[in-house]
């Protein structure tokens, strides 16, 4: 049911940025790795290639289907969602300790990852319905949508994940109308709760997540050990300065001092590499998107649209955060891949799904029913 | 109160709170840019140096040690190659597990590597783990590098000492530069690690055969492994040197001293070479060199025998009856005594309650000072010393080079005693009692001396009087210009005697040998000159009267003492040999200066010197 008029609110910017974005990603990630992996495998930026290859048909499915489609039966994907979720702690492959992903022959699933998009999807479909304004329809209802998702991610554990959850959680329920009011009682509320969540919080955590966010404060205290990514990452990013050090002379990335450069590090690779100036570009990009995005979202025909494309935003805005604040040492380390362009499938695919989505919030707004 | 909004009635108002959404993202990634700014911008230049560090690392370059040979040209000490094991304390990433990994693979016990890696002061400087891995060692290292990162395997030079513990307190040992030492201002510019002499000359001409390290910049990644190479500047070898000993004489007086404790010294009389320097017992400088396990050093450093001393420099003994050289000198060059002065001994001295006692029981008779020295008369240098007096006594045994360093090439050498008036008042805070005379009159008491002191004094009468700086390093090669050096002999004056005196001391020593006390030194070969010494080591009184040599505890025994030179009218070669705690001087030294002697003359007759050869 392709409407006749899509080509013409096909936002060819939007994908510009995206695929600029993606090809950053590449090329970072081929700057340090360029050849075959140590294992004698494919190199990595090759197999990045390849996501982004099946990242396209998701984006181009995403764009095709009305989301209307996709929201009627969101509730069934969600359940399907939490589904593999719980499943993957029993049959999933266990690496670093945690239990993340499903081995698919040679490539590993992290369906933690595609969670957060139906998240999005489920919510959005729970809000552009709900008619009662009242707290437990507005936040205890969808709160106990979340609930379950967080809880299995933690369980992985996937600190970084489940923060992502939380995020779009809150901001769904901010987005869709919670009042200045309300959002102050409920802060004032938060944070006579906090001694004990704390506590709570800080039990639950792993002794690594402990020791992660200690180091966090002050990675100097053990430079060889706990504090070494995120000391090694400050380095790299710092060591950029105004003009970059280019592919050759980028050291930190080159010879591996930062580990992690072509997933949860590789905007310090591409800091190191492009230093200030090239960052601000990079920024630029990102605040394009995200100016786009929210445009979409704004010009959204429905609240579905809008609260669909909010959340999209919302995540993709909370990673960038996230991960760039983490390389530079104002979050502590939690595992969050830069959206578009750490090196990872499930990650790069459900992106560029989740931008087909937007697109598709985009093409619709036109055909206004009611 | 009105909580939450609902988006059909304002749909508008949705859109109002996306733009805050949208607006606080943008301001985010413009908080984040100022982050960046600070990262980049301001403190930029402190990122890129510690990147820098991180990325670069300096390897010293280790310089050969120079060669030492033998005034024939044979090796005495050359480097050999060796695998040994470093490790870079930055690179670990596991600690017990690699001090486990040590003890599994090479047999360290964990606790001294954990030591090693507490004490390391410079993290990013490799430190040395062991050296003189096997091959089967290395391979094992080499097969666990990536499970281990920080270590290193490195081929460098060993220092080897082909002979063993021949001449081992003479050339002594090498080893890693301690902390300690590194503050001594010869050292401190040495970088750590570097391999220094401990000992012997390896420790005085460090300098000359250290050679000057050289210095390699590398790139290396994450793992320590070396990626690039940044800037070389080489290492520069050391210096060769090559010693007035005799390889063939060190070994010969080595094997003559035996099993015994002792020292043999040997010097050219005509300009004071080394020609040989023992002290027994000896050490392998090779396991020394290679770097011992704590409790093999212990060992060593606690073995009542004391190997590690060098006693033909260090050991400090009484000269006994050999020290009656230098008081008949005294008398003969005072105006209270002359050659002609004659004593009659009947096997005691009276002196206040005391009575001193000739070792020969009945005394030698009447006779004048050749006879004395000949027969080693004690009552007659008992007269002497009452006569002269303890400060003329001292007078001239300085003048022998007693009592002052001879100023030899070698660590920490000792300078024994010369007892005076002055001496006991400054060191023992007493009056000198004119009964001590007596005792040091015939080499006892106070008074003690090295056997190297001895040598150089025998020399100086044998030579006519001149009194040489003994000679270890005749040459040294600079490796930069391949040219010789020649390291002439030095003299540090002339014995102030008569020359009528000397000729008594000649002859006199000489029938020592032929007629004398000495006669086991006498040679169908070559005619030797000599004086036997036997250093009581304890007070007569201590042992049973009438006990057999052989009852005496052997640490109750006597030094045996003989100093000698040869030929008796060309002298070429001045010997003193001590052999502690045998017995007579006359019985177990004088046997093994009269071989040394044989053997160093029939070899030179063979194999004339020219100063060409090396």
């Amino acid at each position: 049911m392709l409407d006749r008029r899509a080509p013409d609110n096909f936002e060819w910017r939007f994908v510009l940025v995206a695929t600029s974005l993606l090809a950053i990603g590449v090329l970072s990630i081929y700057s340090i790795a360029p050849g075959p992996t140590p294992e004698g495998r494919t190199p990595l930026y090759a197999k990045q290639l390849l996501w982004i290859l099946i990242g396209t048909v998701a984006f181009l499915a995403a764009l095709a289907v009305d989301y209307h489609t996709l929201a009627r039966h969101a509730y069934v994907l969600y359940a399907v969602t939490l589904l593999v979720l719980a499943l993957v702690l029993i049959m999933g492959k266990s690496s670093r300790g945690a239990q993340r992903w499903f081995s698919l022959g040679p490539i590993a699933v992290q369906p933690s990852e595609v969670a957060k998009l139906m998240l999005v999807i489920v919510l959005a479909k729970y809000f552009a319905n709900v008619q009662r304004a009242g707290w437990v329809q507005r936040v205890i209802l969808p709160g106990l949508l979340t609930l379950p998702g967080i809880l299995l991610i933690l369980k992985q554990p996937d600190l970084g994940t489940a923060m992502s959850f939380t995020f779009i959680f809150v901001s769904m329920v901010l987005v869709s109308g919670l009042h200045a009011k309300a959002l102050g009682l409920g802060i004032l509320f938060t944070s006579m709760l906090f001694p004990f969540a704390w506590e709570l919080a800080w039990s639950s955590l792993h002794d690594y997540q402990r020791e992660r966010i200690m180091t966090f404060w002050d990675p100097m205290t053990d430079p060889a050990g706990k504090g070494y990514h995120a000391l090694q990452s400050r380095i790299a990013i710092g060591a950029g300065g105004l003009l970059g050090k280019g592919l050759d002379e980028a050291t930190q990335s080159r010879l591996k001092f930062l580990p992690e450069g072509h997933t949860d590090f590789v905007f310090a690779v591409f800091a190191e590499q492009w230093g200030f100036l090239g960052v601000l570009l990079l920024f630029g990009l990102f605040a394009a998107l995200i100016y786009l995005a929210s445009e979409i979202a704004v010009k959204a025909r429905d609240p579905l649209g809008l609260l669909l494309a909010a959340g999209i935003l919302s995540t993709l805005g909370f990673c960038l955060m996230v991960n760039v604040g983490m390389t530079m040492g104002v979050f502590p380390i939690v595992g969050i891949p830069l959206p578009l362009m750490s090196y990872g499938g499930t990650a790069t695919i459900t992106s560029m799904a989740a931008l087909g989505l937007l697109l598709n919030v985009k093409r619709r707004r036109v055909t206004r029913f009611y | 109160m009105k909580t939450f909004t609902t988006q059909h009635e304002d749909f508008k108002n949705l859109q109002r709170r996306l733009l805050y959404l949208r607006l606080g993202l943008l301001l985010g990634l413009l908080l984040l840019s100022m982050r960046l700014w600070y990262l980049q911008v301001v403190k930029g230049p402190y990122y890129r140096e510690l990147s820098e560090q991180n990325r670069i690392r300096t390897v010293d370059l280790k310089p050969t040690r120079g060669l030492i040979f033998d005034r024939h040209g044979s090796l005495l000490a050359n480097n050999v190659p060796s695998f040994n094991l470093y490790l870079t304390v930055e690179d670990i990433r596991d600690r017990d597990g690699l001090a486990a990994a040590l003890e599994d693979l090479l047999g360290l016990p964990r606790a001294e590597t954990h030591k090693r890696l507490v004490l390391q002061a410079r993290s990013y400087l490799p430190i040395l783990v062991k050296s003189g891995l096997t091959l089967r060692e290395a391979a094992l290292i080499e097969s666990h590098r990536l499970d281990l990162p920080g270590l290193r395997i490195q081929a460098e030079s060993q220092r080897n000492y082909p002979h063993g513990g021949l001449g081992g307190h003479l050339l002594g040992y090498v080893g890693e530069v301690s902390p300690e030492q590194q503050h001594e201002p010869a050292l401190t510019d040495l970088p750590q690690g570097s391999i220094v002499g401990k000992a012997g000359i390896e420790k005085t001409y460090d300098r000359v055969i250290q050679g000057l390290a050289g210095e390699k910049t590398v790139e290396v990644d994450a793992r320590g492994n070396e990626q690039a190479t940044v800037a070389v500047t080489e290492q520069t070898p050391g210096d060769d040197l090559y010693l007035s000993l005799d390889l063939r004489l060190q070994e010969t007086a080595e094997t003559l001293l035996g099993g015994e404790a002792g020292a043999v010294v040997a010097l050219d009389a005509t300009n004071g070479d080394v020609l040989a320097l023992v002290s027994h017992p000896t050490f392998d400088p090779n396991s020394l060199s290679r770097g011992l396990t704590a409790s093999a050093w212990e060992q060593i450093a606690t073995d009542p025998r004391h190997p590690l001393t060098n006693r033909a420099v260090q050991g400090q003994y009484p000269p006994g009856s050999t020290f009656k050289i230098m008081v008949a000198a005294a008398a003969l060059e005072s105006d209270k005594w002359s050659s002609n002065t004659k004593v009659h001994c009947a096997g005691a001295f009276p002196f206040g309650k005391h009575v001193f006692k000739d070792w020969k029981k009945g005394g030698h008779g009447v006779m004048g000072m050749e006879q004395a020295l000949i027969n080693s008369c004690d009552v007659y240098f008992y007269n002497i010393g009452q006569r002269l007096g303890i400060d003329a006594i001292a007078e001239t045994a300085r003048a022998f080079g007693l009592g002052q360093p001879t100023g030899i090439d070698l660590p920490s050498e000792r300078v024994g005693i010369v007892p005076s008036t002055e001496w006991k008042q400054r060191v023992r805070k007493e009056p000198w009692y004119a009964g001590e005379t007596i005792s040091v009159a015939i080499g006892q008491g106070y008074v003690t001396v090295t056997p190297l002191q001895m040598a150089v004094a025998t020399a100086a009468v044998a030579n006519g009087g001149i009194l040489y700086k003994p000679r270890l390093v005749r040459a040294i090669r600079e490796r930069a210009t391949g040219r010789l050096q020649d390291v002439p002999p030095q003299d540090r004056g002339t014995l102030p005697l008569q020359d009528r005196t000397l000729v008594l001391l000649q002859e006199s020593l000489h029938g020592v040998v032929t007629r004398g006390t000495g006669g086991r030194a006498r040679s169908t070969m070559v005619e030797i000159a000599g004086k036997t010494g036997t250093a009581q080591t304890v007070s007569a009184r201590a042992i049973p009267v009438g006990a057999t040599p052989e009852a005496i505890p052997k640490s109750f025994r006597d030094h045996a003492w003989f100093v000698a030179y040869a030929p008796a009218d060309d002298p070429k070669i001045a010997v003193a040999v001590i052999v502690e705690n045998s017995g007579h001087g006359g019985t177990f030294a004088a046997p093994i200066a009269k071989a040394l002697i044989e053997n160093y003359l029939k070899d030179t007759d063979a194999r004339p010197q020219s100063p060409g050869q090396f």
